[in-house]
Parts: C-alpha cells; sequence; structure tokens
C-alpha cells in the first residue's frame, strides 16, 4: 500500500457518562481498500465510526482526511469531507420515491423547479452502478426489500462522489445472494479507489471482503492485520479476548458439583422459533444449572433469551415448565411463571434513568404483585437492603438516581431487580459487558450461588472465558440456530467453541434463507 | 453559625428544590399586586346568614376547584407520557346530562345524587374510549383526546339540544354554594380528592408504575409493567375528574353553557400540570404541584380580572407562562444555566463523579 | 469460501403480476384521498337529489367563496402534518390578524400596509413556534397551543366586540363578487379576489411541495427526521420554513376572512385549526406525517363546506351536531390510514 492513508485517527478517545467508550484508539483507511473493523458488542465499533461521521464530536485524539486534519461537527461536514455512511438501519425515507432518496439534496433543477424527468435519469444511471438499473425510480422506497433499500443508500453516497463509503452492518439481514450482489458492487467501488469501512459480525463475509482489519475490544485497539494473514481461529480469540485476571478468584464451577438433569427439567421449549429472528430451536434448562449460550454478535443468542422471556412473542413451538404445559407470550407472564430476564441493552431496556435505586430495584417485584398490592415500606427496606448488600452496591444510598451510578454497579441493582422476584429461571445476557473486573467477578459469584441454591440460570456473553468457567453445559449458536450443546469438562474451553464456530463453515446458511424483507423487524 | 440557623436554610433549600416553589411564589406575588391595588383586598370577613367566611381569596379557592380537578386527571395522563385535550368538552358533558337529568328529575337529593352518578359514569366511560383508541388501536394520544374534544362539545350540545340548560335542585346547588366549617364545600371537596387521589397513587404502587411506564415504556414492559392496564387507569380517571369538575362549574350557577362550560380548559390542566413540575414528556409527576398549579390560574385569572383587564386577554399571559416554563425545561437553556454554574464553580461540578467512584 | 457470482442482481426481475400489485401497494397511501374525493361527489350527488339546487353554479361559487379561508389553512396546515408536527395557532392567528387589520384601517392606514401587517403577524407567530419547536425542543403541539393562547389573548386585549371595517376600506376590494358567467335568475358563477388568493396559494404551495428542495425536504422529515439530518439535508432551515409558511398562510386568510366579512371579532376562528387538520386528514395527509397532497386538502376543506351546507338544507339535523359530524369524519379518515398503513406494513 504505497499511497498515503485517506483517513487517519490517531489516539481517539470518547468518554460517555460513566464508560470509557473509546480509549486512545488508531486507526487508518488506505484508497482501493475494504477495510473491515471488528469487535464484540460494546468493543467501540459504532462509537468509532461516529467519531469519523461526525455525529460524536472525540475527546482527545486527531482526525486526518486526505492528509488535512478535521474538526466533524456534523454529518454535513463529514459528507464535505467524502465521507458517507450507510448504517445498518438503513437511513432514507421509506416515504418517498426511490429515485429521489438517491438523489435528494442534488435534484437537477430547471426554470420550473425541480426536473423530475432528468432527476430521474440521473437517478437511474447511479442506479445503475450498483446494479439497480432495471428499477423504476418513481416507485417507492417501500416496495424495496431491505437488501435493496440498502444497495440504493450505497447508490446514494456515489452521487456526493465520496472517497470514503462506510458500511454499517449492511449485511445483517440480507440472504446469501444478496450478499454476493453487494459484495459485487463494493469490490467495483474499491477497484475505482474508494475506501470502504466495512463492519459485519458474519466472520465468512469478512474474510471474502475485507483487505486488511482493525480490531477493537472494550474501547481499545488490539491491532491491525492483513486479512490473508489471520485466521479465524485467533481473529475470534483477539475479539473476545481472556481477561483471566478476573477469574483466577473463581473456581471453575462445574468442578464443585454435579448437576441432576434426571428429574423434570425447570423449564423445556421444543422448537421455539420466530420468523427472522431464530431458527426452531430446543432448550432444556435445569434446577441448578448454568447453561452458558456462546455465540457470536448476531449469532441468535439474544433473541433465543427473549424468546424465552416472552419480550418477543414465539411464532412457533411449545413450551413445558416442570412438565406443564405454558404460554409465556409477554415479560409479565414470564415473571408470573418465575422466569426473569436481563435484557443486553442496559442502558434502554434494563434502568429507568430517572427512578431511584430503591424504584429501579422493586419494580418488577412490584409488577409481579399488581398495583393494588404495594410493598409494605419495612418489606421494602429489607427487600432493598438485602440486595444492595448482598450485591454490593455502591454507593450504598437506594434513593441515588439510577443514573448516577457507575455501569458496574447499575447492572448489580438489575441483577437485585431480578433477583428480587425469586425466579427459578434466570437469564442473563451480557451482564457482565461494559463493567470493571470488580464488579464482573462479582457477578459472576452471583450467579455461582444462584445455581447452588437451585436457580436455573441462563447466562449468554461474549467473553468465551466467563461462559466457560461458568456453565455447567454450553449451546453454541450460529447463524441464528443451535450448533450443538457441549458438556462442562476438562475437554471443554474457549478454543474448543471457537473452533466450533470457526469449522461450522455454512455457505447454505439456512438461518438467511428466508424471503428478503422479513428481517425488518430490527 | 448556629444549628438553628442552619437548619432553616436546609428547610429553605428543600422547599426551594420542590417543583411548585415557584408556583407558590407566582401566587403571592399576584396577591401582592392586588393588595397594592387594594390593601382590604385579603380582608376576609363572616356573613353570619350563610354561616360562611366571603373575600377575594375565598373566590379564588372556590373557582380553583375544578381546574384542580381537571389538572390532577391531567397530570397522571402527562405521567405516561400522554395527553388529554377532551377534559373541557367532557366538563360540558357532565354539565349537560346532570343539568338534563336534574331539569326533567325535579329537585329531591336522590334525583341529585343520580345526577352525579350518571355524570361520573359517562366522563369515566368516554374516558375509557380514549384509552382504547389510545392503547388498543394505537393512536397518538393528542390526536385521540383531540377527537373526543370535538365530538364531546358535540354530544353534550345533543343531550340539551344545543339549549344551556337550567335546572333547580338544592342539594346540587349546595356542591357549589354552600359552605361548611365557613368553607365553600366546593373547595373542600376537591381538597379530599386531591388527596385521595394523592394517596391512591402514592400508597399503592400506581404512581411508580405510571412513573415507568411514561420515563421508558420498552423498560418497564421487560420490568412487567402492564402498560395498557395503567393506560385505561388513568385516561378513565382523567374522564371522571373532568365529570366532578363539570358538575362543580355548573353547580355553581345551576345552569350548562354547552359552548362555553369548560371551554379551553384543557389549556389551563395542561399549564397547572407543568407549573407543578412534572414535565410534559411524562414520568415524574406532582400531584401536589398540579393543585398548586390550579390556585395559581385561578388567583391569575381573578387578578386579570380585578385589574380591570378583560377576563378574554387572561390566555395571554397563561401563554406567555407556558413559554417560559418551557424554556426553563428545554436542554440548551438547562446547557447554558450549567455551562455557567460551572464556570463559576468547577469543583461542586466534579462531586458527584468522586462520589460514584467511591 | 464460494466465488463471487458475477451476473447483475436479480432483483428487478420481478413478475408483472407482482408489479402490479407493488403499483396498487404503492398507491395505497393516495387511497384516503380517493376516497375523499368519492365521499365529496356522493354528497353532491346526494344533497341534489334530496334537496336538489347543489349542482348549479351559484353553489359551486358559494362553496369556494364560503371555504377560501379555510382551503389556505389547510394548505399551511398541510405543510406541517407532512413534516409530522402540527400547529393549532391558526385560528387565533386569524383572530388577531383580522382585529388588528380592522382597527389600523380604521385609524386610517392605507389598505396595502395594514394586509402586509396582517399577514407579517401570522409570520411572526409562526416564527416564534418554530424557534421553540427547533431550537427548545418543545413539542409542537405545546409550542403551538402557546401561540394559539397568546394571539386569542392579545386580540382580545384588542377589541372583545366585533369590529367593523369602514364601508370605503381598499380591503373590501377583495371580497367583492366577479361575475363569470351570468346564469339565470341568481344562478352565476362568481368569484372574489379571495378565491382567486386562495387559488394562487394552492398552486404556489403545490410548486413547492412537488418541485423544489425545500418541499421534498419536507417529506423526507416526515418519513423520518433522523434519516433527514444524516442525508445531510438542511432540517433546521426547514422546519422553520414550515412552521412560518403556516402562520403567514393564517394571515392571508385572515386578510380573505376579513375582505368577505367586512368585520373581525376576538372570537373569530375559534375551532378552525381543528378544520384545518380535518381538511388536510380528510384530504389524504397522513397524521403521522410523510405522505400528504395540497390538493387533497383542498377537496378536504370543500367536504367540510359542503357537510355545513347540506346540514342546513336539511334542517332536521341540529347544528349543535357539526362538531360530532366533524370529530367522527376525522376519526374515520386517521382509523382509514392506520388500516392502509398496517396493510403495506405487511
Amino acid at each position: 500500500m504505497s499511497a498515503p492513508p485517506i483517513v487517519e485517527m490517531k489516539g481517539i478517545s470518547i468518554s460517555f457518562p460513566g464508560v470509557k467508550a473509546l480509549d486512545r484508539v488508531d486507526f487508518r483507511l488506505f484508497p482501493g481498500e475494504v477495510h473491515a473493523l471488528m469487535g464484540e458488542n460494546g468493543a467501540g465499533k459504532s462509537t468509532l465510526i461516529k467519531a469519523l461521521t461526525g455525529v460524536y464530536t472525540i475527546d482527545e485524539g486527531e482526525v486526518r482526511i486526505d492528509g488535512t486534519p478535521r474538526r466533524l461537527g456534523g454529518t454535513a461536514d463529514a459528507q464535505a469531507a467524502g465521507v458517507s455512511t450507510v448504517y445498518q438501519e438503513v437511513n432514507l425515507c421509506t416515504n418517498i420515491s426511490i429515485g429521489e432518496n438517491v438523489m435528494l439534496g442534488h435534484e437537477t433543477r430547471g426554470p420550473l423547479g425541480i426536473n423530475w424527468r432528468d432527476t430521474h435519469r440521473r437517478a437511474s444511471e447511479v442506479l445503475e452502478k450498483v446494479g439497480l438499473g432495471e428499477l423504476d425510480p418513481r416507485l417507492p422506497l417501500s416496495t424495496l426489500s431491505i437488501a435493496l433499500q440498502q444497495l440504493v443508500a450505497i447508490s446514494r453516497a456515489t452521487v456526493t462522489d465520496s472517497t470514503v463509503l462506510i458500511l454499517d452492518e449492511p449485511t445483517s439481514s440480507l440472504d446469501a445472494n444478496e450478499v454476493e450482489n453487494l459484495f459485487t458492487v463494493i469490490r467495483s467501488l474499491r477497484d475505482e479507489g474508494v475506501a470502504i469501512l466495512f463492519v459485519s459480525h458474519f466472520l465468512d463475509q469478512v474474510y471474502a471482503i475485507s483487505d486488511r482489519m482493525t480490531v477493537l475490544r472494550n474501547g481499545t485497539f488490539q491491532g491491525e492485520f492483513m486479512t490473508a494473514d489471520i485466521d479465524q481461529a485467533t481473529l475470534i480469540a483477539t475479539m473476545v479476548g481472556k481477561e483471566m485476571k478476573a477469574l483466577d478468584s473463581l473456581e471453575r464451577a462445574s468442578s464443585r458439583r454435579e448437576v441432576d438433569r434426571s428429574g423434570a427439567p425447570v423449564y423445556r421449549a421444543e422448537g421455539l422459533g420466530r420468523k427472522g429472528s431464530l431458527e426452531p430451536t430446543d432448550i432444556t434448562l435445569h434446577a441448578g444449572e448454568v447453561l452458558g449460550i456462546a455465540g457470536l454478535l448476531g449469532s441468535g443468542r439474544t433473541e433465543l433469551a427473549r424468546l424465552v422471556y416472552g419480550a418477543d412473542k414465539p411464532e412457533e413451538g411449545t413450551v413445558r415448565l416442570e412438565d406443564a404445559e405454558a404460554q409465556i407470550a409477554s415479560p409479565s407472564q414470564a415473571l408470573a411463571a418465575r422466569i426473569a430476564y436481563a435484557s443486553e441493552n442496559r442502558r434502554d431496556e434494563g434502568i429507568i434513568r430517572d427512578l431511584s435505586v430503591r424504584e429501579n430495584l422493586i419494580l418488577a417485584v412490584q409488577a409481579k404483585r399488581g398495583w393494588a398490592r404495594p410493598i409494605p415500606a419495612q418489606e421494602k427496606n429489607a427487600l432493598v437492603e438485602k440486595y444492595m448488600n448482598a450485591l454490593n452496591v455502591r454507593p450504598a444510598d437506594p434513593d441515588r438516581p439510577i443514573s448516577n451510578l457507575s455501569g458496574g454497579n447499575q447492572q448489580k441493582v438489575l441483577l437485585g431487580r431480578w433477583l428480587a422476584t425469586r425466579p427459578d429461571v434466570l437469564i442473563l445476557d451480557e451482564p457482565t459487558r461494559g463493567i470493571d473486573i470488580g464488579a464482573k467477578t462479582e457477578i459472576m459469584e452471583e450467579v455461582i450461588a444462584l445455581a447452588d441454591e437451585g436457580v436455573a440460570v441462563v447466562f449468554i456473553s461474549s467473553e468465551l472465558d466467563e461462559v466457560v468457567r461458568l456453565s455447567d453445559r454450553v449451546m453454541v449458536l450460529k447463524d441464528r440456530r443451535k450448533l450443538t450443546e457441549l458438556l462442562a469438562g476438562d475437554s471443554l474451553t474457549s478454543d474448543t467453541i471457537i473452533a466450533t464456530i470457526a469449522e461450522e463453515s455454512a455457505p447454505e446458511d439456512p438461518g438467511s434463507l428466508e424471503p428478503a424483507g422479513t428481517g425488518a423487524s430490527s | 453559625m448556629s444549628t438553628d440557623a442552619t437548619s432553616r436554610t436546609s428547610m429553605l433549600r428543600t422547599l426551594l428544590h420542590r417543583p411548585y416553589f415557584w408556583g407558590l411564589i407566582a401566587i403571592a406575588l399576584l396577591l401582592a399586586v392586588n393588595s397594592l391595588k387594594d390593601p382590604s383586598y385579603l380582608a376576609i370577613g363572616y356573613n353570619a346568614n350563610t354561616g360562611s367566611l366571603v373575600g377575594n381569596v375565598i373566590d379564588i379557592l372556590r373557582a380553583a376547584a375544578p381546574i384542580a380537578m381537571i389538572s390532577v386527571g391531567m397530570c397522571l395522563v402527562i405521567a405516561t407520557a400522554g395527553i388529554d385535550l377532551s377534559v373541557g368538552s367532557l366538563m360540558a358533558v357532565a354539565g349537560a346530562v346532570s343539568m338534563e337529568l336534574l331539569a326533567s328529575a325535579g329537585g329531591s337529593a336522590g334525583a341529585a345524587l343520580a345526577a352525579l352518578g350518571l355524570a361520573l359514569l359517562l366522563g369515566a366511560v368516554l374516558g375509557a374510549v380514549n384509552a382504547v383508541l389510545i392503547s388498543v388501536v394505537g393512536l397518538q394520544p393528542f390526536i385521540s383526546t383531540l377527537v373526543m374534544m370535538l365530538a364531546g362539545r358535540g354530544l353534550a350540545k345533543v343531550i340539551t339540544g344545543g339549549q344551556n340548560t337550567a335546572a333547580s335542585n338544592e342539594t346540587f346547588r349546595w356542591i357549589a354554594n354552600g359552605y361548611v366549617l365557613g368553607l365553600p364545600v366546593v373547595f373542600l371537596l376537591a381538597v379530599l380528592i386531591v388527596i385521595a387521589v394523592g394517596l391512591l397513587v402514592r400508597r399503592s404502587a400506581l404512581g411508580l408504575m405510571i412513573e415507568a411506564i411514561g420515563m421508558d415504556p420498552r423498560a418497564a414492559r421487560l420490568a412487567g409493567v402492564n402498560r395498557r392496564g395503567l393506560l385505561f387507569a388513568v385516561y378513565i380517571a382523567s374522564g371522571a375528574l373532568a365529570a366532578v369538575a363539570g358538575i362543580f362549574a355548573s353547580a355553581s350557577v345551576m345552569t350548562v353553557d354547552v359552548s362555553n362550560t369548560g371551554y379551553q380548559l384543557e389549556m389551563d390542566a395542561i399549564l397547572a400540570v407543568v407549573i407543578g413540575g412534572t414535565s410534559l414528556a411524562g414520568g415524574k409527576f406532582n400531584i401536589t404541584g398540579a393543585a398548586i398549579g390550579a390556585l395559581l390560574i385561578a388567583t391569575l385569572d381573578k387578578t386579570v380580572v380585578f385589574l380591570g383587564i378583560s377576563s378574554s386577554a387572561t390566555p395571554a399571559f397563561k401563554a406567555i407562562v407556558i413559554i417560559a416554563l418551557c424554556l426553563l425545561q428545554s436542554q440548551r437553556v438547562r446547557d447554558l444555566f450549567r455551562a455557567r454554574r460551572a464556570k463559576t464553580a468547577p469543583v461542586t461540578s466534579d462531586a458527584p463523579k468522586e462520589a460514584v467512584a467511591a | 469460501m464460494s466465488a463471487a457470482i458475477t451476473t447483475p442482481p436479480a432483483a428487478p426481475t420481478v413478475s408483472r403480476l407482482e408489479r402490479l400489485r407493488q403499483q396498487l401497494l404503492s398507491r395505497a397511501d393516495s387511497l384516503p384521498t380517493a376516497a375523499a374525493l368519492v365521499i365529496f361527489v356522493l354528497m353532491l350527488a346526494y344533497g341534489e337529489i334530496a334537496y336538489g339546487r347543489i349542482f348549479q353554479l351559484s353553489t359551486v361559487s358559494n362553496l369556494f367563496i364560503n371555504n377560501a379561508h379555510l382551503i389556505i389553512l389547510a394548505v399551511g396546515l398541510t405543510f406541517v402534518i407532512i413534516s409530522g408536527g402540527i400547529d393549532l395557532s391558526v385560528g387565533a392567528i386569524i383572530a388577531l390578524s383580522s382585529v388588528c387589520g380592522v382597527i389600523l384601517a380604521n385609524a386610517g392606514w392605507n389598505a396595502g400596509l395594514v394586509i402586509l401587517v396582517m399577514i407579517l403577524i401570522g409570520s411572526t407567530i409562526g416564527l416564534v413556534s418554530g424557534v421553540l419547536i427547533q431550537y427548545f425542543d418543545v413539542q409542537p403541539f405545546i409550542a403551538t397551543l402557546a401561540m394559539m393562547f397568546l394571539g386569542r389573548g392579545l386580540a382580545s386585549m384588542l377589541s372583545t366586540v366585533p369590529v367593523r371595517l369602514d364601508e370605503a376600506s381598499g380591503i373590501l376590494l377583495l371580497g367583492t363578487k366577479i361575475k363569470l358567467i351570468d346564469g339565470p335568475k341568481v344562478n352565476d358563477l362568481v368569484i372574489t379576489p379571495g378565491v382567486l388568493i386562495a387559488l394562487l396559494v394552492v398552486a404556489a404551495a403545490f410548486i413547492i411541495l412537488h418541485r423544489t428542495r425545500t418541499g421534498r425536504t419536507v417529506y423526507a422529515i416526515g418519513g423520518s427526521e433522523h434519516s433527514a439530518s444524516l442525508m445531510g439535508l438542511a432540517v433546521v432551515r426547514t422546519k422553520l420554513f414550515i412552521y412560518v409558511a403556516s402562520g403567514t398562510l393564517a394571515g392571508i386568510a385572515a386578510v380573505v376572512y376579513t375582505a368577505r366579512l367586512g368585520s373581525a371579532q376576538n372570537i373569530t376562528g375559534i375551532g378552525w385549526e381543528l378544520d384545518a387538520i380535518a381538511a388536510a386528514v380528510i384530504g389524504g395527509t397522513l397524521l403521522t406525517g410523510g405522505f400528504g397532497y395540497v390538493l387533497g386538502a383542498v377537496v378536504g376543506a370543500l367536504v367540510l363546506g359542503l357537510m355545513n351546507v347540506l346540514i342546513t338544507r336539511d334542517g332536521s339535523i341540529p347544528p349543535e351536531a357539526t362538531t360530532i359530524i366533524t370529530g367522527g369524519i376525522l376519526l374515520i379518515f386517521v382509523l382509514l390510514q392506520r388500516a392502509v398503513i398496517s396493510r403495506q406494513r405487511e
């Protein structure tokens, strides 16, 4: 790569209240290359993109575009600097025509205002470049599948003669053919000299399209690699990390006890599924067992948890609780059936920012009891005190707004919220993400203690070492379906899980053979 | 510094942090202005014939009663991040149905009770219709209640056949014009209802759940909170309270003016709620604040008339208050204040961070 | 890894049937407009059969003359609603602007100047609404509600009794009836400059919405304000423009209305914001934003106007039921829109 980089970011740091989203991250992008940005959820990929597109202002560091230092104040600034972005949730307007979406802001104008004939003709030309030349640009965008909308968004980026094109998870709702079409377009743009930043959680696709990659983890830079030089297993290991320090104090859970799987399972679902989010999947949970769910982002791990909890309504499958047929179609039904779920999205689906720690903690118990049976003050205080002490919430002031707490302490309060409902089944989705090591260890110790008390715990984490340490059994998911289940034992290590995921290359990906457009649920 | 002084300042500080503090100041200010014009404005006399206290302040309390009713209902609705524009029209409906019933059923106490019951029932039913449109059909609260506002006003006119029906019934009249312990019944009733609603939502878990769905519907749903049921509860409550307000308003003159009873009072209610420190974005609400807001509006109404300005000009003053409050609530203005405070005292702004780290 | 497929995307090869279905689907959003047109024709037919003297030039002329102001208001609301907002202040703007105008005219001001002031009053109030909404994150309906109060209150400070324009005032020229076709008896095709202004407003709005970047940005904002700003469109400027335009049009409507009536009062225009919203919605403008037609708003305004004519002619429908009917129609159309949208989403 002899040409100088078109984008050069050095020592970029961005903080949000309570979190350091990016910590002195370096990144460079060369013209005529496809560069993949890799990392798990919360690694800082989208923060880095938003720093480059001017959505976030950076606290520290420098951005150079084409050699000149830039202060990007917004999307318009970035576009003026030649940086265009196509986001995962296609940012077009479905209420207007395809051609207009391509040309909006760049229409041909004549004496009578916009010349629609010419505008649509030019739109057709631009669409031709991404292989959509035959499309009638006068049809509304809403008539197109998400896949085609994605291509329309890319063709919009080419109208502005961008030198840098950022594609944020462009393939998350495309099927295999559509992905190939997209790749054809990406390659031809690359050959024209456009620098393309490609973000995807599908490893196979990253290997198919990218020339170079940068890996982030927990907001830090892990390295820049030529794609040809790094194999899948090494990449996954770099992405998920091996945070041994946090785990040293923990004994391996499974080595300490035997799980009795002979009785009726606490929870058993057969063929639990929902179009566009999860293939029919069987899942069985036993009392006193920690079931780990391993899989990369987008593998269906969160989708499975949400279906079990009724946060999304299952479209198929039967559920049995202690061998009795049951129907769980909403969170309140799940709570009544003593199932609790801590969402991975702590900010939007977990804490209620403006409520106090106390109120956040008792909310689920209260919802379960109903409005007319308020928890007596004494009992409430005892409950709050119990869980704040047990989980070591700091600061120990229940009347403080929860938004004042650090991420780890917020997570502990949420864990307390679900524990207070005395669940038989507790699903923890990424409970250790974005929190400090001390809180991490405390939460994992709590998980083991719960299992010892007889709770069936489902533990989802992208930190494979954590999954291995805690779980008695591990379910491995990929591409929205279950690959296998592995029993804990000396042979189960994070490397075996990585190998399972990496080996299972699925060109005939059954998870995405759905007709286009059904993935629009996101 | 003596401990006495510090405890007094801390008491003052808690009061200062009450959201309705500025509402109380504004009431005091308006009363002061009126006293300047007429030093005897605040004087309260005793009328031995009716066994009642008389005076401008008593008039204000009386006028505040119906506004307080709809404000309390509106407060609950706004806490769920909704709005109820139909309360004014529902007042007219309640007034119309009770006047029609009394006009035909006569002056017995039983008739008065029946009128009360019917009005409350109708208010609750129309509130439930709002709730269906919002939580089942999924329309925006603003548009659903706007339709109800149009239709309700029409319904009131249809009930009375377009007439401003008058009736006579001493029991019913007593609600608005009677006195107990020298105070107007209508005021005492309003206080009782405000306290009852306040206790109901704060002693039960309703308040917490209403705030939860208003602040963050997604997180609240995952915590098992039943949004639909709560929406039904608040819109029915708002409808029933509007009916109470309608009864108050029509009982005072024993006439319903189908075009003017409750006209534009939804605006007063929204204003009272905002004055009381409840954000229009939903979430944390304050029933006491809403009641004080209603009192402020009643004071403002009376002041404008007392100062000889046409009563129809009061909306302009209310508008200025709304705009000022919205500006104070806006992020931009808050940031401006915060920036200024941070500049003068950089140490205090870091304090919470340290506390978290500790 | 499978090799790259070199064939072009297979997307456009949909069957002819599928394309037809798509086209029908894509037109589904104009269904409410079509429904409004059908309803208008049915109402005309019903009126003709039941009461007679509907299909004639004088009735049609009066329909336009009496509803010119409503058409102008509905056009303004169409802009606002397409962008996903709302403007409740237009009725109060009419009150303030017309009372102010009449007082100034009677004080001897030049008619042209008075008209300019009347229009600028609307623009100013619209600008304040826009600033509150755009820069201070006030919800549109609260901001414009405040402006409604302010306008109504200021109008009441100026006068609480009807004020009459001098017979000689130049403003009244805008209300002069011009006979275009001299029909038998009084059955003439009549037009006023006010109606012409309304038609000009409709034409101008049509051109702005369909032929300018500002107009297209209005639609984009209604589709998704977030997307529009990520696309680098002038969202801030356009949103201010929308509210200023709505206010200005309310000012123009005040001129037209005052010219026709020759008097003004502080209670003029109460509830007209709702009529204008109803007209826009009946005409196919989606209350949630993103879809809408200026011409639809005209049809909507005429439907409401015709409804009043029919109710008057009928005599058996109590006039007090009018608001119920308006509310009912509004509800039906909102529900119709919801049904169409959920059908499209499938």
